[in-house]
């Protein structure tokens, strides 16, 4: 449906928003206030090509957030976004330090 | 807490190059001794930041291609662009001694964890190869016998990563199963024509929806779109694929 | 402190031209899109000019082309800090659009098919300052780089220079657009290097 394959993804503005948020937002649900899908911030079309992030609905292009990182400031612009969940307690493990799965 | 560590805000440290490996005539392996990495998991990626002496600085993203491991150690594999900025840079210039400014691991959702049981698909359009690579090293370095199928599409021969290690693992049992595909140009006396991954390559070299694996696929934009929209159209459930793009051009900005 | 990368230029050339504060020359000619490229096609496209509440003037593309027109030669400044130097287009200009216009609304809002936008004072569109360009280098606009047409305004950053033009309100008083909503500055001078805005 879109003719033009010049974005990214979500996963591409996990550093920029990783360095405001503390927590990473790549796997977190949001609704577009738009159409209403509910999809992985993961899956938005991201447009990095520009003086800031913007990260679009993949179902309607709708704009859903958009990050200027100024050097001296973050501003960011949710309000394409009914709402972003989060998993309260994201599965993070001794696993990422010792490469096994905790023997608890 | 090793928890902790993972989660707090992500910000930018200093890696030393440690060791290069030419993977292919175009790409990389860079190993980086980081200290106080707070380990990764396969899938994350790292933002690296170059520097130039008057001030203008440059930023892209790479998957880690290395399994999680208590070193403090990670690997990035670059493909060098023809006209990219930044890859030039990292596959020509970048000495063993050298430091890089470095921010990671970045990544939540387009991640295999070592504890998943249930099978794997993953696919790789050229250097999407790299976050998928660092799941099937997860997976050995773990012991982990969760079923891997992988399927690679690359232009020609030369350009696959990996060749000898992935070579290796599926000649043992339990392992993982690769099958390759080529767009540009086959090896002698291959049976398919070249040409991109079309429906009956899904059917005769991926895991069957029926099995409700979960999907990796990583490549530029467009190949990933393909791709999902044939898995879709095989009957594997939506929500059960996950994707990363590397743009149009295979360099993630 | 960032670590100096040894050896590292990027896809820049060092000259002894004078650029604006804090910006460096490129040969090529990035694209720079917040979305994706809008497919407009001819027998659609307009240009209107209103006052928030009537169009005070409307052109299709043959009226549109039916203009006189002009070839310019002017330097392009992103807010990215890349430079071109020499850029030659063809376009109408404001000047021409805004001939029968009677306004004393100061300030302008340009609107793009898609959801840009951008705004300007209309003083800095008037005078030789301000084109809708539909050729580059030689040839029809290329729909990444705004084609059909896109507004030029070369003596302020290049965000200013709205890409896939479709009109533009006269307004009373200074609103910001797309950018300028969210930390760019409001009217965006590269000479005074007003990329960010000061509050």
């Amino acid at each position: 449906m879109n003719a033009n394959i010049s974005y990214l993804d979500g996963n591409a503005a996990g550093g920029e928003l990783s360095s405001i948020f503390n927590v990473d937002l790549t796997a977190a649900e949001g609704q577009c206030a738009n159409c209403g899908a509910k999809r992985r911030f993961a899956d938005a079309h991201l447009y990095v090509d520009c003086p800031g992030l913007v990260a679009r609905c993949a179902t309607c292009e709708h704009v859903l957030l958009r990050l200027v990182n100024t050097g001296d400031h973050v501003f960011l612009d949710v309000r394409g976004m009914t709402y972003l969940s989060v998993d309260a307690a994201p599965r993070v493990s001794g696993e990422a330090k010792s490469g096994r799965v905790p023997s608890e | 807490m090793a928890g902790t560590e993972v989660l707090g805000r992500v910000t930018w440290r200093t890696g030393k190059v440690v060791a290069l490996l030419d993977e292919t005539s175009s790409a990389r392996t860079i190993a980086i001794v980081v200290p106080d990495w707070p380990g990764h998991v396969a899938g994350q990626h790292i933002d690296v930041r170059l520097t130039a002496p008057d001030g203008y600085s440059a930023v892209r993203s790479y998957s880690i291609a290395s399994a999680p491991n208590s070193d403090q150690r990670i690997e990035i594999t670059v493909e060098r662009l023809e006209d990219g900025e930044v890859s030039p840079y990292l596959t020509q210039e970048v000495a063993i001694g050298d430091e890089l400014d470095l921010r990671g691991p970045i990544g939540q959702w387009f991640v295999w964890h070592i504890d998943q049981t249930e099978p794997i698909q993953l696919i790789a359009g050229g250097s999407g190869i790299v976050p998928l690579m660092a799941m099937v090293r997860s997976r050995a370095s773990a012991g982990s016998t969760a079923p891997f199928r992988l399927l690679y599409s690359v232009r020609e021969p030369g350009a696959i990563f990996y060749r000898d290690e992935l070579t290796a693992l599926s000649e043992q049992g339990e392992s993982l199963i690769a099958t390759y595909a080529y767009t540009r140009v086959t090896p002698k006396d291959w049976p398919r024509p070249a040409g991109r991954i079309d429906a009956e390559l899904i059917a005769s070299g991926t895991w069957p929806s029926s099995l409700r694996p979960s999907s990796y696929v990583c490549g530029p934009t467009s190949f990933v779109e393909h791709t999902t929209d044939l898995l879709i159209a095989a009957g594997h459930d939506r929500k059960r694929i996950r994707t990363e793009r590397f743009g149009a051009t295979g360099e993630r900005k | 402190m960032a670590i100096i990368s040894r050896g590292f230029a990027g896809r820049r050339s060092t000259g002894e031209v004078k650029l604006p504060p804090g910006q460096y020359l490129t040969t090529d000619f990035p694209v720079l899109s917040a979305g994706p490229t809008p497919r407009i096609s001819l027998d659609r496209w307009e240009f209107t000019i209103d006052d928030g509440t009537n169009v005070m003037q409307r052109w299709d593309w043959n009226s549109f082309r039916d203009l006189p027109r002009e070839t310019i030669t002017v330097d392009l400044h992103c807010v990215t800090r890349w430079s071109k130097l020499g850029t030659s287009w063809e376009g109408v200009s404001l000047d021409t659009l805004l001939a029968n216009v009677k306004t004393d609304l100061p300030f302008t809002m340009f609107r793009s098919y898609g959801d840009y936008t951008t705004n300007l004072p209309l003083k800095d569109l008037v005078n030789k300052q301000a084109w809708i360009a539909f050729r580059y280098g030689g040839t029809d606009l290329a729909p990444e780089h705004g084609g059909p047409a896109r507004l030029l305004v070369p003596h302020l950053y290049l965000w200013k220079s709205a890409k896939w033009v479709k009109g533009m309100t006269l307004m009373q008083h200074d609103k910001p657009g797309f950018w300028e909503g969210l930390g760019y500055h409001i009217y965006g001078d590269p000479w005074r290097e007003q990329r960010y805005s000061e509050e």
